[in-house]
Formats: C-alpha cells, structure tokens, sequence
C-alpha cells in the first residue's frame, strides 16, 4: 500500500526517536501515507500501524484527533481558510465566503470536477497575514484579498 | 520581513535578506558564541542557570513562568535520559511570533535549546512545530543539518565531550497540543491530551523522563542573555519582567505583523508603531495576550503597559503576546462566537467539564448570535463557565471561558441587545466594512 | 503521611492519593473512571475535593497526599464541584433511565440522585452517537449514554493487553469504538461491559432479559479452568441469568473471562438431558431414575461377573466436582477395577508413582506478582488460562522477566522476556537446553543425559533470568502435561528447577486438575489412555465427552463403539454420546449441585447450587452415592456432599495437604526427532469442555471459528498446498478434510490442528506424525 519511497521517508522520521519508540513517529507518518495517497483510508491507517508496531485503534486515535489528517477522499487541492478571530477581523470569513461563490461548493465540499476541497481551518499561527489560507497541508498563502484568491484559483489546476 | 519593527531590539537584530535564517548569517551575527563559550569554559551547569535566573525571564508561551527556576527542577543528576523540548506549536489565535523566529532566527533556537540541554545534562531534544507552518518546519530540519553539520549537534560538541541531538517533530492539527503534557503524549505518538499534574515533566515527562519544555521564543532568548549576562537582559525590561518580548498585533491596525519591544512600553506605543488604526477607526477593544486572555476595552487598554504585571493590572493577561486589535466595527457577539467555536473544536475531549461545557457555551453564544437568545442566558453562561473554570485537567476549560466572562462583563450592553433585538448593535455592513477584505490591502 | 478526611484522620503510606486514604478511612468520594485495577486517568472530574490551601478542588483520585493533608469531601466547594460535574456529565445524557439496560445498576444513575439537578438547563439538541457492531458479546448499540471515562480502553491496553478500544476524535465529538468495524476480540473482554459505568457497554446476551433488581444474587465458582474464579451467579425464576466476577483479589482478583461469563447460556440450552435414557433395541428411550439405576447396577453386575472386574474402566472430566470425582473411584475399586482415571487429554503417565505428591501450581496465585522471573513451558498461555496469563501479563509490566517456551508462537500479549516455539517432538530439548545452560552458568555439573545438548543464547537468557532475584517460578502448561514425553518434561523442570532455585509447578487444565489427585481418581490398573488403547467392555463416563475430550479420540470412540456397556453421567444429550452410550444418566451442572473444586494452588473452594436441577437432572454425586447402594457396596452413605468431601479434607480446610511437584526415577533421555510432519493441538478456549462448547454466544466469536489446518509457507510449499486450499489430513486409519491456512507462528514440519471439535475428532492424537495431502 505504501510506496518504498514513503516508507523510506517514515523510515527517517522513525529514526528521530528511541529505538523503542516507534510510535511516536506515526503522526509523521501518517502524513507521509496521506501525501501518497490523497488520504487516509482505513487501509492506509492499518498499514501505518502494522509498519510502526502499534495497535491500529491507536493510530486510528490519532488520525481522527488533529484536523490536518483527511479520512474522506478530498480534491487534487484541498484549501483550507482560516476563519478564527483574527482573520476573521481582517476578511478570513470574507475570503471563506468568496471562495464558496466563486468555486459553488460550501467548507467540506468538493467541485464536481474533483479539484479543490474546500474546509474552514483553525488558527495557522499567521494571524499577521490575514486572511491566510493553506494549500494541500504545506502551502501557505498569505494576505489572501480577491485579488490574490483569483490567482490562487487560476494557477490550482 | 515580517517582523516589521522594533525597540533596543535582540532577537530581531539583523534579521535582513532572505538568508538570515541560515547558519552562516546567524554566525556573522555573534551566533553561537554564547554555545561556543559555554563549552569552552565548561561553565557549570548550575551557573548557565543562574543566568538565566539572574535575567528573570519569563516563559514566552503565554504561562510566564521564571524559566531559570523551571531549568532548576530538572534533577541534573539523575542518571538515565532526560529530554529538551521546545514548544514551536503555535496556535493560539494571534499569536505568529514564534513563525518568524523560526523563520528568520531558527539558529537561535536550536543554541538556546543545546544551551538548555547542557545546563540540564539532557543530550537529546525535540522541537515540536505547528503543522500549519511546514515549510518552516522543513527550514528548521535544513537547519538542523546545518548545525550538526558545523559540530554544534552530535556528539562531543566542539571537543567539550557535552553530546546532543536534536529533531524536528510536526504537529498536525490540533490547538490543544501547546499544552506541553498534550505536547508530550504527541510526540509519544498519542492523541494529545494532556496530563495530569502531578507529577510534573520535570520528573515525569517525555517518554516518562524527566523533561523541561519551553516556548520557541524562550529558548531564542537564551544565546542573547549568556551573552549579554543575566542582568543585563533583565534591564532591557522592567524588573520582574526582563528582556524584550515579541508582540504579535493583528486585526483592525495598519500593519499586523510582529513587534520587538522591551517589556513595559506602553500600548500605545505598540499601536503607533503597528500604524494606529485601520482606517482612522476608532479602538474599541483589545485582547492583550491571545486569544485565552480576558478581553481588554480601549480606555484601560491605552493606559497600560506591555508587561505581565502591567497587563495583570488592566485585568488580562500577557500571554504569548498576541495582540488582538478590534475597531469599532466589531460585533462582540460574533467575536466571542467565533473563539468559543474555537475552544469547542480544539478540546481534546478529556474531561468532563471541558468537554461538554466547550460545546455548551458555544451553543449558547451562537443561538445569540443567530437571534435566538433568551434572556437567562448571560447567567447561564456565566454559572457555566464557573463550573468549567479550574475544575479541567489543563487550562483549556479556563481559556475557553476567560473570554467570555471578560466579553459579557464588557460588553454586557451589546449582548443583551442582541437578546432583546435579535440583531446586532453594529450593522452588518459596517462590519463587512471592517474586515477590509473588498478593499486593497496593506 | 497523615491525612484528615472530612475530620477523620488516617495514616497512608507514601504515594497514596486521596482516593485510596478515602477508601481506608470508608469514606466514599463519588467517581467514575477511577478504578482500582486501572492507571489513573482523572478525566471525569466527579471525585473533585476541597483541600485545605488548594484554591480550586481537587480529583481525589490524581492527588498525591500530602503530610498534615486536610481534605473536605463534602464542604461547599466540593459539593458544588461535584455537582457541576454532574450538570455536564448529563447534558448530553439520554435520561431515559427505565429503557435502559443499565437502569438500576447504574453508577451514574445512582449518582446523579444525589448530585443531579432536578430539569435541565441544557437545551440544545443532545449529542448523536451511531452504535458499533463489536461481536456477539459486548452490546455498543447505545453509545450515546458513554460518559468517556475511558475505562474499558485502560482495560484493554493494561488488564487484556491488546488495545481494542480506543476513543476516536476529540472534543464533545469523541467516542468510543474498535478500529474500523472491528470486533471486540479479547478473551476478557466482558470485564469491560462491569467496568463500564453506564449503559454503554452491555452484554449483548444478558441484555434487556431481566431487571437487576429481579435477580437474586448467589455465590459460585466457576469449573471453566484451574484458576477457580469466584463467581456471582445471578438468577431470576431458577434460570441462571447472569454471571460476573465476585471479587477475591487472591483468586481471579475482580476478574473472570468470557468463558466463565458467558457459559452459562449452555445451562438453559435445550440440549440438556431432562430424562435417563436407555438404549433399547438400538435406540435411547427416556426411562425413570428408578429403571435406569436398577438397569446400571444389573449390568455393572453382569459385567463383573461374567468378564472379570478388569473389564469395567471409569473416566471422569477434571471439571467433574471433588465430590464426583472421588465417589467415581470408590464404586469403580469397590466393584474392583483399579481403571479408573480423571485426565482424558494425558498420553504420558509414566510418572505416575513416583511423583513427590500432588502435583500443583508450586506457589500461591497472588505470589505470582512478587516473582523476578517465571518460565512457562507447553501452554497456549492466554486461551488456556486467561486470567493466568493476565497475572503474568502485570508481572512482566513491572519487573518480572517472564519467558514462553512452546510449540506455539500465538501473541500471548506479554512483555516476553523470552520466547522460543519448537515443535512439540522438540520441547524436551530445548528445555533441556535451558536446563543445561542453567547448569553452566551455576558451574554445576551438567545433568546426565543433557552431554550432548548444546543451549542457544535464548536458553541462556531464560536460565539466566531464572537465576536472578529472589523469587522465580517455572510453569508447565497443558501442552506440557498433554505431550506424549510429559515425564520427560516434568522431570527436566524440576532438575530446572534444583539448579535455579526456582519453584516448579503444573498451572493445571481444569478446575479439579489437583482435585482429582485429592479424590484419589486415579489408576491402580489401566489409566485414561491405556483403558481405551486395551479397550474394556464396560465404561462409566462422568461429565465428559470423549470424542472431543480425550488425547486420541479416535481410539476412544472404537473402544467405546465395540463396549458392551457403556454408562454415560452427562448434563447434555446430544452429541456423539448418541451413538454410543447405553445409559445417559442426567446430571446436573455446577450451578445446580453442591460441590468442591480445588484450584491449581490447591485451595478448596466448596459451593452451593444456585438454582433447581434442571428437569429429573441429579447431582452426580448422589446418583454415584445411590449407585453404590444399589449394588450394595460398602462406604456409601453420606448424606450431603459436604460428608463426601470430609472424607478427603479435613472439615474447615482451606487448602489441601499433599503437594508436592517432585519426580523421582524419571532419567532424563532425549530421543532423536524424526522428519515426519508433527501435529500440534491446542484445546481452542470455547470448544474446552462441555458447557463453553454449547454456550451459543461465545460460539460466535473469533475464538470459535472452525479449525484450520495452520502451517508455515515453508511446510505449505513442502507439500505443495496453498492457503485456502482444502488438505487431507490422516493420522493412523483417521482422516478429515480441513481448509489449509498459512500461519508463520506455527513451528517448521509442524501442522496445527485443534483438537476437541467435531471437525476434528475423527483425527488420533493431539501430538506426533501427521500426513497431510491436497484433496
């Protein structure tokens, strides 16, 4: 199920922890399984589990406990607004709203041709650069005005 | 570059270009010669933390606990592994400080943090990084490679026989893992919930070793007071409040973005220096120290210090820094809707009165917000949040409701408004006005 | 340290919490996911107290005394805690307490009289938990009523060892569930539908049958294994309902398995013989007691007579009671056959005779947490013994260094020590292995018979361990007394035990496996395997089922074909007894007789019947008792079982005298292994004895699947068998066609086969050559 090349890389993040503590190498690993494949299916929970040596109910624990981890398919891009109180302030549920029209889906939906998911994030840690939003769980964008959102939208292809 | 001004700085100093994150550049900056001399000298362990007490530095996550007298608790004889864990899990809202360290000054964290480990006799840590930032947990692992490249990670550091190692770990989307026990149990590999206390990390932590955990900031600090001696630093700020400190401001200003200023410069020159008011609007409130700190209006907010104990005074808390800047466009029902929503989706789900009464007080406030509040309802949220508050395992049951109990006492008028109109006390057009988002932007 | 409780004071030694000095003074701090037997999680807040100087309460269950400590359970602060808890633990409750299974033994319920608001102030839609389908005994259908104490996960991951549970997502949306659809597959598992506080976890048999008020609660034990559980055997209108753990920390602790829970569904199953039967003309008619003991007693006679005494054998179940056991034996000699015999799955008894005394577990069970080391020999540890294996299980978590030598490599959800898993042709040797390194590594000479062993660096860690500390233990499992060199392996685990200082014991199959030896209910003529090996003409059976019960079944049924009288004393009347019983004398089970069982640490543990016999069904003993009347022999008059056992015990006994694990004139001689393929059979934990085998709901489980013929790909490539594949399987004369299955824990040149299922009893014996073919 997971490619030599991502069990190489769950590989050296096992290697960062005590020979004796696999385990805490499955949050990595986990977003390893989920870049390979889009997301995480119950398959893909199991195989991390079996690979790290830990029950697959506890790494299941931690794929449903931090939002990062999709366990339904999602879109080629899955964008992801922030909408907590500082962005908020500064447009974060404006940029939300615009994107909805412009792409006619609401959060937790997908357009028809499978490409952007839309979800309302939490706080990023970049409130200075309200409204901020990430692309597939690694690319963030900053100071996201309409402007700037139509761009983002043109190049997500 | 982000952080967009400054006061006597030290963290910030010399940040320019687009290479300042790299080893090179924090070398031709004086970098790593507090670790180089540490080393050296072989100082004792107990002396770096005299230091770091004699600077009175207080933790930059939002606790403000001495870090010197926290150092002091791990049992520096204990024989078998202990840890050093930075806290990079940055997600309380407003708060981005510890982004642009990282961005800007990753080098300085991982000195503090070898520093830490030297004093503590740890020889391995782990720098756990806010999943939302990855491409600056993906600069910190460069930098990491760096250092270890350049002798200041691995084993027998510059010949001192001193060994550590360090790692980057990711967080991956949950609030709740700043909390350093939840932070803990994450990197074990668990869900993040945190521990109860006792025992503490300083007996009981990573991995069950003993374990000291700081925030990213903390430990940024570290290279600057061994260099520039405890007292020194402690005179950059105020007594009882050494050093400069790393304000984030965002909302209703000209320029969010992070400021680095002694401690006790008063508000209202953070506000001059982040560009005063969107708009020429007018403050109307301020959450001086993240989003868990109690809601500040602007008439005590423009008489009060940037301190923890000036701050103490205007009935918040300094927190982590985050300065949350609100206009006169801002609905306090809506406001205070969206970070009960917050806290409600970011409890871990632990305990009982956090749990539930997160989902309860959102409810709550969102059937207000929505037009469907009833008129027992502001007692009803505060007997709520009496009962959560200091009943949970961490603070997060506090945090969630600090702010409403702070947003009701303030702002009672308008929340009874909205009970008794169904509607907002401020049109919606002026807060769509306010958010700026149809606008260019800054 | 000292503490003030509520103006009571206490002394509790260091480390203890709140709790725990609350419980010694009796003073009661409400709570829910606090247990004794579990970590401490203080996540549901309801034990929150005041202490002195602390400015907010605190969980009595977390918090460490202190010296001069004062607490306030019920002050203000603390009541008000505790009350707003409970506000927060019901909001999101179903209050519909009369339609729930749980009602009137619930915690929360009973709890939320006293802390509980009288109407709600929540009024919002209440939160929607979907039910999970976890298998046929735990019932999750209405998760909406979890209170996440997390329990039943702490179960798993630290009393069971294999985290089933787990709580899924965060924030009001957590909940309980398995991985994905999974069941619940644990051994134990049924201990989380007692911990669960709620109406949460419920056993999905008992559920919604009865109200907990309707039942009357009785004291028992439980016959399903050498342990001896203590069991609360719950009954409304003299139908046994339910059965829980009655605690005795000595014995099962607070805990029993599924086995022991769930069993008692065979108890009321319509496969109980109500009526004696006879065979008449070819088929059993259903006579009167009077008709079917005068019948029994005429044929013992003719027998006797006509053929000579050695012509009749006795064999009992080890799960037959103290009282069976022994009145078996003394009508078989007074009728004068010393055939007798109470241990069916035995091939070995060369021992016999020169055992040191009653063979036993060799220590108490509750020492067993104090051990540095323990080895255990020839057992498939959990599913022979779950609440054994769970003592190891805790042992291994703390200090101890436990080690598992056998022929399987089943997870047995310890923390190994060690682990080494031959076939069993190879068990004697490799614990001579261990024997011998233990030898050199005291500098003692090496036993006779072990010059040419040459130990690995496994055996040398096990010895190793076993020479460490202060106190060790060596345990032969039923595998190791069922394997046809037993002798063999007795006597190197007693030499093992010599060198090292450690004590030797048997953990014992069954819930009389030292009873037996104290009711005398052995061979002074043919024993279990020889009497059917040289088949009589006259059989009595007690409680057993000897097409699944003993070691060669094949041969037992022959010899039990070709008798010309066989009597069976047997709670069921279905099965292969059919076909060739003459007599079935209905007799009833443990909850409807009075009896003994002597556990593996030689306690014994005498109890009541819980309900009526079932139909015209008498206790074994009395028709043993009436039996010896009837044929006029003497030292059969004893009024109640309590007379019978003070026979073998004396009266106020608490443990049996006698024991003793000791083998002299057993010489240590390893043979050659052959290369032919060796069958292993395990006893599969639900098909074990007669009443598990017939409890539907256990039957449904994992753990009850049908056997397979398990091999490693090596074995499977050797005879050019594929997983999946249909395999003959032939030992002797014997076939069965089973469904191969790759198993890599099974040993290399070894097949497994369970033994003790109809699919299977037509196969020989549980060890030794096999052939196996594609069919």
């Amino acid at each position: 199920m997971l490619t030599s090349e991502s069990l190489k890389r769950i590989d050296r993040e096992i290697a960062k922890y005590p020979a004796d503590q696999k385990q805490s190498a499955v949050m990595a690993a986990l977003a390893i399984a989920q870049e390979q494949l889009g997301w995480l299916s119950s398959e893909a929970i199991e195989a991390v589990a079996n690979y790290l040596g830990m029950p697959p109910i506890a790494a299941y624990e931690v794929a449903t406990f931090y939002n990062m981890y999709d366990l339904k398919p999602v879109g080629k891009y899955k964008v992801s607004v922030c909408t907590n109180l500082p962005c908020m302030l500064t447009g974060g549920v404006d940029a939300g709203e615009y994107l909805q029209k412009k792409l006619g889906i609401g959060y937790n939906e997908t357009t028809p041709d499978g490409l952007i998911t839309l979800k309302e994030s939490e706080c990023m840690g970049a409130c200075g650069d309200a409204p901020v939003m990430i692309v597939n769980n690694r690319r963030m964008c900053s100071w996201m005005n309409p402007e700037q959102i139509d761009k983002l939208l043109a190049e997500l292809k | 570059m982000a952080i967009l001004g400054a006061l006597n700085p030290m963290l910030s100093v010399g940040l320019d270009g687009d290479k300042a994150w790299r080893l090179a550049d924090y070398v031709k900056r004086g970098g790593y010669s507090a670790l180089r001399r540490v080393l050296e000298e072989k100082m004792p362990q107990g002396e770096v933390i005299n230091e770091v007490k004699k600077s009175v530095l207080r933790g930059r996550g939002g606790a403000g606990f001495p870090t010197g007298l926290k150092w002091s608790f791990m049992p520096r004889s204990f024989p078998g592994d202990k840890y050093v864990v930075c806290n990079s899990d940055e997600g309380e809202p407003g708060t981005f400080k510890d982004r642009d360290i990282l961005r800007y000054n990753p080098h300085s964290v991982i000195e503090g943090m070898v520093i830490a480990g030297y004093a503590m006799g740890a020889a391995r840590g782990y720098n756990y990084i806010h999943g939302e930032v990855w491409e600056l947990y993906e600069r910190f692992e460069e930098a990491l490679d760096e250092a270890r490249a350049a002798g200041f990670l691995g084993s027998d550091l510059l010949g001192s026989g001193f060994n550590f190692e360090l790692f980057a770990h990711h967080g991956y989307g949950a609030y709740i893992c700043g909390e350093e026990t939840a932070l803990l149990e994450s990197i074990e590999g668990k869900k993040g919930q945190p521990r109860f206390k006792p025992p503490f990390p300083a007996s009981f932590g990573l991995y069950g070793k003993p374990t000291t955990i700081n925030n990213t900031e903390t430990f940024a600090s570290i290279p600057y007071i061994m260099n520039l001696g405890g007292e020194a630093y402690l005179e950059a700020g105020k007594p009882n409040n050494g050093g400069t400190k790393l304000f984030s401001v965002s909302g209703h200003v000209n320029r969010p973005g992070n400021y680095e200023i002694p401690l006790g410069t008063p508000f209202a020159t953070l506000l001059e220096m982040a560009g005063g008011m969107r708009g020429g609007r007018k403050l109307k409130a301020c959450i001086p120290g993240g989003s868990s700190a109690p809601v500040v209006p602007a008439a005590m907010m423009m008489n009060a210090t940037m301190d923890y104990d000036g701050i103490s005074k205007a009935g918040s808390m300094l927190g982590s820094g985050a300065v949350i800047v609100m206009d006169e466009t801002t609905c306090m029902v809506k406001a205070l809707e969206r970070l009960s929503f917050f806290y409600y989706e970011e409890s871990c789900g632990q305990c009982t009165p956090c749990r539930e009464g997160t989902s309860w007080l959102y409810k709550v406030v969102h059937r207000i917000e929505s037009g469907k509040g009833r008129p027992d309802d502001l007692e009803l949220l505060e007997s709520v949040t009496t009962n959560i508050m200091g009943r949970t395992i961490c603070a997060l049951g506090d945090a969630a409701s600090m702010p409403v109990q702070s947003f009701i006492k303030h702002y009672r008028d308008e929340f009874s408004y909205h009970i008794e109109h169904k509607k907002c006390l401020v049109p919606v057009d002026v807060q769509r006005a306010g958010s700026g988002f149809f606008m260019a932007t800054v | 340290m000292e503490i003030e409780i509520d103006g009571k004071m206490a002394q509790v030694p260091d480390g203890s919490t709140i709790m725990d000095a609350a419980q010694q003074l009796g003073a009661y701090i409400p709570h829910f996911c606090y247990h004794k037997k579990l970590s401490i999680a203080a996540n549901c807040r309801m034990c929150l107290v005041q202490v002195e100087k602390a400015p907010k309460p605190l969980p009595a269950c977390a918090t460490p005394v202190t010296n001069g400590m004062k607490v306030f359970t019920h002050s203000e602060l603390a009541v008000k805690a505790q009350k707003g808890v409970m506000e927060f633990l019901l909001i999101n409750h179903p209050l519909d307490c009369p339609i729930c299974d749980q009602g009137g033994e619930c915690q929360l319920q009973d709890l939320a009289v006293g802390y509980g608001g009288g109407a709600s102030r929540f009024q919002e839609d209440k939160r929607v938990v979907f039910h999970k389908d976890v298998g046929p005994l735990i019932s999750m259908q209405e998760m909406a009523r979890c209170i996440h104490c997390t329990r039943c996960v702490r179960f798993g991951q630290e009393i069971a060892g294999v985290m089933e549970l787990g709580m899924a997502s965060r924030n009001m949306h957590s909940e309980i569930t398995t991985f994905v659809g999974r069941s619940v597959d644990s051994e134990l598992s049924g201990n989380m539908i007692d911990l669960c506080p709620v109406g949460a976890l419920t056993s999905r048999p008992f559920r919604y049958s009865a109200r907990s008020w309707e039942l009357s609660r009785r004291r028992s034990i439980s016959p399903h294994d050498s342990i001896g559980a203590n069991l609360t055997v719950q009954v409304k209108n003299n139908v046994v309902m339910r059965v829980l753990p009655r605690d005795n920390e000595d014995v099962n602790e607070c805990w029993i398995s599924d086995k022991e829970r769930f069993s008692y569904e065979a108890l009321n199953s319509p496969a109980r013989l109500g009526k004696p039967m006879i065979r008449v003309d070819g088929a059993l008619r259903e006579v009167d007691w009077n008709v079917a003991l005068d019948y029994v007693s005429h044929a013992l006679k003719d027998v006797v007579g006509n053929s000579g005494a050695a012509a009749l054998a006795a064999l009992a179940s080890p799960q037959a009671t103290l009282e069976e056991l022994y009145l078996l034996q003394k009508l078989t000699r007074a009728l004068g056959s010393g055939s007798v015999d109470f241990r069916p799955r035995r091939r070995d008894f060369s021992a016999d005779g020169k055992l040191g005394g009653i063979p036993w577990l060799g220590l108490k069970l509750s020492e067993i947490k104090d051990l540095d080391a323990a080895l255990v020999v020839g057992s498939f540890l959990r599913k022979d013994h779950p609440l054994f294996a769970q003592r190891l299980r805790q042992l291994a978590k703390k200090w101890g260094k436990v080690s598992l030598l056998s022929s399987s490599g089943d997870d047995s959800l310890i923390n190994l020590h060690a682990q080494l898993t031959v076939s069993p042709a190879e068990l004697p040797l490799a614990m001579a292995m261990i024997v011998k390194a233990a030898a050199q590594l005291k500098g003692e000479l090496v036993p006779a018979g072990l010059e040419s062993v040459d130990p690995g660096a496994t055996s040398q860690a096990i010895a190793r361990s076993l020479l460490e500390g202060e106190k060790r233990a060596v345990f032969l499992g039923n595998a190791a007394e069922q394997h046809p060199q037993a002798a063999q392996l007795h006597a190197l685990a007693v030499e093992l035990a010599r060198l090292t200082g450690a004590t030797c014991g048997f953990i014992g199959e069954a819930a009389n496996s030292v009873g037996g030896y104290v009711a005398k209910a052995l061979p002074t003529a043919l024993n279990a395997y020889e009497m059917f090996a040289q088949p009589r003409k006259a059989y009595i059976l007690l409680g057993l089922e000897p097409e699944l019960d003993c070691h060669d079944p094949q041969q037992a049924m022959a010899a039990l074909k070709d008798a010309a009288l066989v009597v069976m004393l047997t709670p069921f009347s279905d099965g292969a007894a059919r076909d060739y019983a003459d007599v079935l004398l209905p007799i009833t089970p443990f909850t409807e007789t009075s009896g003994s069982f002597v556990n593996t640490e030689g306690r014994i543990q005498s109890f009541t019947g819980v309900v009526r016999p079932l139909g015209d069904a008498r206790p074994g003993w009395k028709v043993l008792r009436v039996l010896g009347n009837l044929l006029a022999l003497p030292g059969f008059d004893q009024n109640s079982s309590e007379h019978v056992r003070d026979e073998m015990v004396p009266a106020g006994a608490a443990f049996v005298a006698g024991l003793d694990n000791g083998v002299s004139g057993v010489s240590l001689s390893l043979t050659e292994t052959t290369g032919e393929l060796q069958r292993i059979a395990d006893v599969p934990i639900y098909f074990a004895d007669p009443i598990a085998r017939r409890a539907p709901s256990l039957q449904k489980t994992r753990d009850a699947v049908a056997p397979t013929a398990r091999m490693n790909a090596a074995t499977l490539a050797r005879l050019v068998v594929t997983d999946g594949a249909p395999v003959r399987i032939s030992q002797g004369s014997c076939e069965a066609v089973l469904t191969a299955r790759a198993d890599e824990t099974v040993p290399a040149g070894c097949v497994r086969i369970s033994a003790a299922h109809v699919t299977t009893a037509a196969l020989g014996e549980m060890f030794g050559a096999i052939n196996v073919e594609r069919a």
